[in-house]
């Protein structure tokens, strides 16, 4: 027969306490991290922006002015890298979850997709410089950033159109094989619309990835300062997390640039809280869908 | 008809399907074939020789020693393993100034004889000239230097690749400077990154859950540079107050944004680890009589260790391909790490700030691809770590 | 025979769903009492009624009065709680052993009630190890982890890891559901030793089972107890239409 020491379940109770509170106190430092980098910006670069700030060029070797070209050439670098990214990253995510019955082939799909997703990406500025800035001899251009920018989104756009077709339950795809339709058509069909609202959320994503990026087009896209807009996709562009590590790091008069990096750095953030706001929207909107079935 | 075109789009989308594959051997491939080409190469200046007296001994120098040589910091053969003489350098300016226009000929066609002549007449004499003033090697004695090879690469401590007349190419210091960066940063977020999976798996109720779970994914949004700004224009200035330092741009600045940066890694994969542990294992130990607090520390933890340790990997991996945050915030020295306090150059940062200015094709510039080497090998022992952590999970 | 628990008229709901409907039963000590019914009729949410192991579940309401040892176990202050808990000691429907020694398996309770005294834990340990039937098999191996162990040693090393505080009853959830006829069988044989000493709950599906341990068993359905008698009066002269078409229908 053992006898429990009387004191042991106060002295559990209270290290509990203690610890459940650094726990929390620990978690919400961390939150606290994140409101205030987002309040810093926020409010430094809200006494920047302006309706000119977003649609004028730089001036006074970027220490006043706007950023416009910038913006114009971010634009740029995301619709090229998605128009590239997002067919090659659907129908790849297609392939492996409806069509790569084969575990071998599935398995090394989703190894090199994991592999590509965890490669830096100033490995995809040499890689991107190597072949498509040198080799194929695009330059240093909007074609060549987009491509570069393109092959890093692809695993997130790969891997959320597979998630996304998972979740669509197998009961659409057997009721239509069932009126006798084609495996292609019943993806087409029923598949991808039910899953689309999701795999669209993938786009928006890697948008906000792609927006934010800077190693990737320091040596095949971005330029220091333009003083016109690229006239075609050969022109290097200007590029806002690249202009923002510029005019904060070698401009020519860093504190009066400073008010210019805060409004730069400020749209960025503006970037990000909208894709993961829509994105956020969007995943309700499939969550419920998938479950009205 | 229609039987084809179905056929068609089938093949597109299985080619699609490899897309991934073919990038990832392509990137293999062009990193590699420039990051190779570069071991075996001279580290000396492109074009250029050098050349000593047929009596002197020394047939070899490394790119140190060329490098001191030419610092003034080695002055006698014998520091090389040769005689006592001193070591006397001439460039080709200096031939200019030595011999007339119509001894060296207008296009230093006799730029041989001259070199010759030189180190004939003067017995310590080291020349460096470019091999385009060499007609022929003829009675001369050409002084080889050491090829880059992978150890030297490896374990070279001084990175200076515009060193003239040879670049030094020792990426040690670098390797270092990552690695303490990225494990500091490690160390700082991890008691953060647990208590935060521990907070979210364990004690939030669903609806704090529900709020911080997304907040946590924002924080992985934010793009690098951004923080890299945020690391500069309040952790920088703020770790050179605190600390009284010269200059704030610090290791410890580095690995204080890298640890934000990793912050929603290390708190997501923890998190998942705990919550997937059986829920009877959590009874099993409550129904003895355990605080809920015993059963996290006692039970859960050492469960999800495999998993809290694959998102420490993964966190560590994510740390060191960093780049723009780091080239931001650390200083740039590319010394061997004194401590945090002081600035150091990462891998990642060296690639970013040096490639721009690197000649296309030359050593440099090869130099930089042997790095971006380093680092996919990096990434790629880090997947593999990770996936096979998470496999053997799967089997448990 | 003297009542070990005692529950009138307990209710439970998870959230708006009633799980249990007023629950009467008295459990005779050193006895086994096996609880039968369809899957979801809440044989589990009865079983953790005991342990107060519901409690840890958002959402739920208990009414009703449950008496161990003639003592209202949810009118104790909390933190009695744990001493409650190692009166009751429950082993589940899979092994779930700790990521720990065999040793440290069976220590645990011990050691998180504030033991140390190491001698004491080793007896304890080794004694709970023999009661559980298991000693033989891993006396040289303590140090290994318990992983290493086969399903069938795993379970019993999760019932002396119950038995190592000393419990008066212990609540088995389909304790052989997951294990090979032989483990099963072993398993039932501990349980027929352990009843001189313990009261002893346990869930089952299987019928002979519970026909072959059990001294009592109760029919579950929807939540209400349709039937509690003796093992053998339940399985040849149920009382119930019910009770005896489930039997009947779980035996051919
Ligand atoms: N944590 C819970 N939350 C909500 N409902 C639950 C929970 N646990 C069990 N239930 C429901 O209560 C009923 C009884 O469950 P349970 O006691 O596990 O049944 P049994 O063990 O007899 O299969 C089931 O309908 C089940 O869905
Ligand atoms: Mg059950």
């Amino acid at each position: 027969m053992i006898t429990f020491p009387e004191n042991a379940d106060l002295k559990k109770k209270w290290t509990q306490i203690v610890f459940f509170w650094t726990a929390r106190i620990l978690s919400f430092g961390v939150i606290l991290v994140l409101i205030t980098i987002l309040y810093f910006i926020t409010s430094k670069g809200f006494e920047v922006i302006s309706w000119d700030f977003l649609t004028e060029n730089p001036k006074d070797g970027m220490n006043a002015g706007g950023i416009f070209p910038a913006i114009i050439g971010t634009l740029y670098l995301i619709i090229g890298s998605m128009i590239i990214a997002f067919p090659i990253g659907v129908l790849a995510g297609i392939y492996v979850n409806e069509y790569a019955r084969n575990g071998i082939a599935k398995r090394i799909i989703q190894i090199m997709t994991n592999n590509l997703s965890g490669i830096p990406s100033i490995v995809f500025g040499l890689f991107g410089m190597a072949l498509f800035v040198n080799y194929l001899n695009f330059g240093a251009s909007i074609i060549a950033g987009s491509l570069t920018l393109a092959l890093l989104s692809l695993p997130l756009i790969i891997r959320t159109t597979e998630e996304s077709l998972k979740a669509v339950d197998n009961t659409f795809r057997h009721a239509s094989y069932g009126l006798g339709a084609s495996k292609l058509y019943t993806i087409r069909k029923v598949v991808l619309p039910i899953a689309f609202p999701n795999i669209i959320t993938g786009l928006i994503l890697s948008i906000g990835r792609v927006s934010g990026e800077t190693a990737p087009i320091l040596f095949t896209a971005a330029a220091y300062f333009l003083p016109r807009l690229p006239q075609s996709l050969t022109d290097q562009c200007m590029a806002l997390p690249y202009h923002l590590y510029v005019i904060s790091t070698s401009g020519t008069d860093l504190d009066k640039a400073r008010p210019m990096a805060y409004g730069t750095a400020l749209v960025l953030v503006m970037i990000v809280l909208l894709v993961n706001g829509l994105a956020g929207l969007l995943r309700n909107y499939f969550a419920r869908k998938v479950k009205m079935k | 008809m229609a039987g084809i075109v179905e056929k068609g789009i089938e093949a597109i989308i299985k080619a699609s399907g490899y897309f991934t594959s073919l990038i990832v051997l392509l990137i293999v491939l062009f990193l590699f074939r420039e990051g190779i080409s570069f071991l075996g190469s001279e580290p000396i200046e492109e074009g250029y020789a050098l050349y000593t007296s047929k009596s002197n001994p020394v047939q070899k120098v490394t790119a140190t020693q060329i490098k001191d040589i030419f610092d003034q910091k080695i002055l006698l053969w014998s520091e090389l393993g040769g005689s006592t003489d001193s070591i006397r350098r001439y460039e080709l300016d200096d031939l200019k100034s030595i011999f007339s226009e119509s001894e060296l000929e207008k296009n230093f066609e006799n730029g041989a004889s001259c070199v010759r002549k030189l180190t004939d007449s003067i017995p310590g004499s080291l020349i460096l000239i470019p091999k385009a003033a060499i007609a022929s090697e003829d009675g001369l004695h050409k002084v080889h230097t050491d090829k880059i090879d992978l150890t030297e690469f490896l374990s070279g401590k001084e990175w200076f690749p515009t060193a003239k007349p040879a670049g030094l190419f020792g990426s040690l210091p670098l390797f270092l400077g990552t690695l303490l960066v990225s494990l500091m940063a490690i160390l700082i977020a991890l008691p953060f990154g647990m208590a935060g999976a521990i907070y979210l798996a364990e004690i939030a109720d669903q609806k704090i859950r529900n709020i911080l779970k997304p907040l946590i994914e924002l924080l992985s949004g934010i793009p690098s540079v951004v923080y890299g700004f945020f690391g500069l224009v309040v952790i920088v200035p703020w770790i050179q107050k605190t600390l009284g330092l010269p200059v704030g741009e610090s290791a410890l600045a580095g690995s204080i944004v890298l640890a934000i940066m990793a912050l929603p890694t290390i708190i997501t994969v923890s998190e998942d680890s705990i919550r997937t542990i059986p829920s009877d294992v959590r009874q099993a130990s409550l129904a003895l009589g355990a605080s809920q607090w015993q059963t996290i520390v006692r039970v859960l933890i050492p469960y999800a260790a495999s998993g809290i340790g694959a998102a420490v990997i993964l966190g560590i991996g994510r740390a060191m391909g960093e780049t723009m945050a780091v080239l931001m915030v650390t200083g740039n020295a590319a010394v061997i790490p004194h401590g945090l306090a002081h600035p150091v150059r990462t891998i990642p940062a060296t690639i970013a700030a040096e490639l721009g200015e690197a000649p296309y094709g030359g050593l440099h510039f090869k130099a930089l691809f042997a790095l971006g080497c380093i680092l996919f090998l990096i990434t790629f022992i880090t997947n593999y770590i990770v996936d096979s952590i998470s496999r053997k999970r799967k089997l448990k | 025979m003297v009542p070990k628990i005692i529950t009138r008229n307990v209710d439970l709901y998870y959230s708006s769903f009633q799980a249990l409907k007023n629950v009467s039963i008295e459990i005779p000590e050193k006895s086994v009492t096996a609880l039968i019914g369809p899957s979801g009729c809440g044989k589990s949410t009865f079983l953790r009624l005991f342990n107060r192991m519901n409690d840890l579940i958002d959402k739920v309401k208990i009414s009703g009065e449950i008496l161990i040892d003639d003592r209202s176990i949810y009118k104790i202050r909390s933190s009695e709680i744990d001493n409650l808990r190692r009166k009751v000691g429950m082993v589940f429907q899979k092994p779930n052993p700790f990521p720990k020694s065999i040793f440290e398996n069976v220590a645990y309770g011990l050691r998180v009630n504030g033991i140390n005294d190491s001698q004491l834990i080793a007896n304890q340990v080794e004694r709970s190890l023999k009661n559980a039937a298991l000693w033989e098999e891993v006396k040289d191996k303590l140090k290994k982890s318990a992983f290493e162990l086969s399903g069938g040693q795993q379970q019993r090393l999760c019932i002396a890891r119950a038995l190592a505080v000393e419990p008066d009853i212990i609540l088995m959830d389909e304790p052989a559901s997951a294990l090979d006829p032989i483990s099963t069988a072993k398993i039932e044989e501990l349980i027929f030793d352990l009843k001189k000493d313990y009261t002893i709950l346990i869930v089952t599906h299987n019928m002979q089972q519970a026909a072959r341990v059990s001294d009592y068993t109760g029919f579950f359905l929807n939540g209400e107890l349709i039937e509690f008698n003796e093992t053998k009066m339940i399985f040849t002269n149920p009382k119930n239409s019910k009770t005896e078409s489930y039997i009947t229908g779980r035996f051919g």
